[in-house]
């Protein structure tokens, strides 16, 4: 393919990403809103991701704890475990893990049941039916998303701190001094921080995962591509946009 | 079964009432720099029933998606019930698609959806009552006599049924204006009959307008040649060899309008592209 083509080919994808994610967002003040749908879908992202969400958090929380306490007992500083462990999990651990395994179960699933829909042509049929799809799909997915992320993200913090407070525990550190040190490490921004990520993330995961399946062309072939481009794109992005939040909050907030 | 007795009133129309129910007006479209459609003009009054011919991949579900305003045409103007669909806010194109039915090539039933659901979508969205919901549910399964299917899913049904429930689906509403995309394909030959049977139910129990799309010669012939018989339920042939006086044959190629006009005309047509499709 032309070079020229090839960019031509991306402007105009981002361009439709752009408006879809726009129409998705300004959907939410306008009639009708399908409570229904939101509500399906809040259970289907939330209370099925969650015993994923919770594993991971513990063992990185875990695995955390492991690192930092053997390299920190070099220094004697053992005690400050807590500290290291609460930090990386609410502020970057906990909000990325959790996206990562949200849009590699969700990003994925959203592209092919819309692109599913979109090759059988039951997106038409909806629209020929007088229910615009944005409406009915999109939007109930991005907001459920973006609010079962803070939550799930929130377990995972909780999650990782309690598994870095059992490893402490096995590795001789005091139970209520982790937990103070981790409690005690904690500013506001930080936790602002924290629950900022998800708020983008779950809106990243939805919309990526939404963009591909209705862009779908070219029957079941076109639907793989679709779910395995979606778990890309938004993986990378999520990871990418990390990357620009933690430097915004170290601009404003030195930390 | 008698059906005389389940006629609900035809929605009231829309726009222009003495305007054409479908217009389209020097209609192109294209995709990736080869067109599809090319200059393509031609109505449908209230009533009449177009049958669109021509070879697969020849652009005519493009054309059924353009008369539903899914699709916007790169030039030209596409007018239903008088007016330009190019010139209607979103709103109002859903509004107008509450007059229009249509059924697509593989049906695209909600496969998420019972056969009940699926039917009752266009009512379930305007959230009307829910026992006048069932009521012409039931009244539209009939028609298509698959009253005895309304709890299973599109996943449980043959080909044909699927059909079934999408025309189901398609005339709840009793639209104006009925869009059918190639209702026979990939379906056997004594299915294919029966769906234009019920095809040719909905021209001449409810006389709507409607545009029919399909490759199959054999529907056109069948439909042209034909008339419902209500007291025995069954088509006829229209006798002494005659045809259905609001039904149009139209032949598309390569992009262009070949042919359009009665069946007579068709077979009497020297076009030697037309000679070659009837031969
Ligand atoms: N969304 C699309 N993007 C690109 N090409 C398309 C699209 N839809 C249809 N086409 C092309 O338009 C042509 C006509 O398609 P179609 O109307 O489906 O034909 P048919 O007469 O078999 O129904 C085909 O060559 C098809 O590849
Ligand atoms: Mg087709």
């Amino acid at each position: 393919m032309e070079i020229g083509e090839f960019l031509r080919e991306k402007v105009m994808a981002v361009q439709e990403y752009s408006l879809l994610s726009w129409t998705a967002m300004t959907n939410i003040f306008r009639r009708p809103f399908y409570w229904v749908d939101l509500y399906t879908q809040a259970d289907l992202i939330g209370v099925g991701s969650a015993p994923i969400v919770i594993l991971t958090g513990f063992f990185t929380g875990g695995v955390l704890a492991l690192n930092s306490a053997s390299t920190l007992a070099q220094f004697g500083a053992k005690a400050v475990t807590g500290t290291l462990v609460s930090l990386s999990m609410i502020k970057e651990l906990g909000p990325v893990l959790t996206g990562l395994m949200v849009s590699g179960r969700n990003a994925s699933g959203m592209a092919s049941e819309l692109g599913s829909m979109q090759v059988t042509e039951q997106i038409d049929a909806m629209r020929a039916l007088g229910v615009d799809p944005l409406k009915k799909l999109v939007t109930p997915r991005v907001l459920s998303t973006i609010i079962m992320l803070v939550f799930l993200t929130i377990i995972s913090d909780a999650l990782g701190t309690l598994g870095g407070g059992w490893i402490s525990s096995t590795m001789g550190i005091n139970l209520s001094q982790y937990f103070h040190s981790a409690y005690q490490a904690l500013r506001y921004p930080d936790v602002l921080e924290g629950l900022v990520k998800p708020l983008l993330f779950g809106f990243i995961i939805a919309t990526v995962g939404c963009y591909f399946g209705m862009s779908t062309r070219g029957g079941t072939q076109g639907v793989g591509r679709s779910t395995t481009q979606a778990v890309v794109v938004s993986s990378v992005l999520i990871i990418f946009s990390d990357f620009l939040i933690s430097q915004l909050t170290i601009g404003l907030f030195g930390r | 079964m008698s059906t005389t007795e389940t006629v609900p009133s035809p929605e009231p129309a829309i726009g222009d009432p003495n305007a054409p129910v479908v217009s389209f007006q020097h209609v192109s479209i294209g995709f990736d720099g080869h067109s599809v459609l090319l200059d393509i003009s031609f109505q449908a009054r209230s009533g009449e029933m177009v049958i669109i011919l021509g070879p697969a991949g020849g652009g005519k579900s493009i054309l059924l998606k353009l008369a539903n305003g899914l699709i916007p045409p790169d030039a030209g103007r596409v007018l239903l019930f008088g007016k330009d669909i190019n010139k209607l806010t979103q709103e109002e194109m859903f509004e107008f698609r509450s007059h229009i039915g249509m059924v697509f090539q593989e049906s695209a039933l909600f496969d998420s959806l019972s056969v009940r659901d699926n039917v009752a979508y266009r009512l379930l969205e305007e959230r009307d009552d829910p026992e006048d919901v069932n009521r012409r549910v039931t009244e539209s399964l009939k028609f298509v006599e698959l009253e005895h299917a309304i709890d299973k899913f599109p996943a449980e049904l043959s080909g044909g049924m699927r059909r079934r429930v999408a025309i189901a689906r398609a005339i709840i509403t009793q639209p104006s204006l009925l869009l059918y995309d190639s209702p026979t394909g990939g379906l056997d030959p004594i299915t294919s009959t029966t769906i234009i049977e019920l095809v040719m139910k909905q021209r001449d129990v409810y006389e709507s307008t409607a545009l029919l799309v399909t490759h199959r010669l054999q529907d056109a012939f069948t439909l042209a040649t034909h008339r419902f018989n209500m007291k025995t339920n069954q088509m006829e042939r229209i006798e002494n060899d005659g045809v259905d006086p609001n039904t149009t044959l139209m032949v598309l190629k390569e992009g262009h309008i070949a042919f359009t006009g009665s069946l007579v005309d068709l077979l009497r047509s020297k076009d030697p592209y037309i000679q070659e499709y009837l031969a």
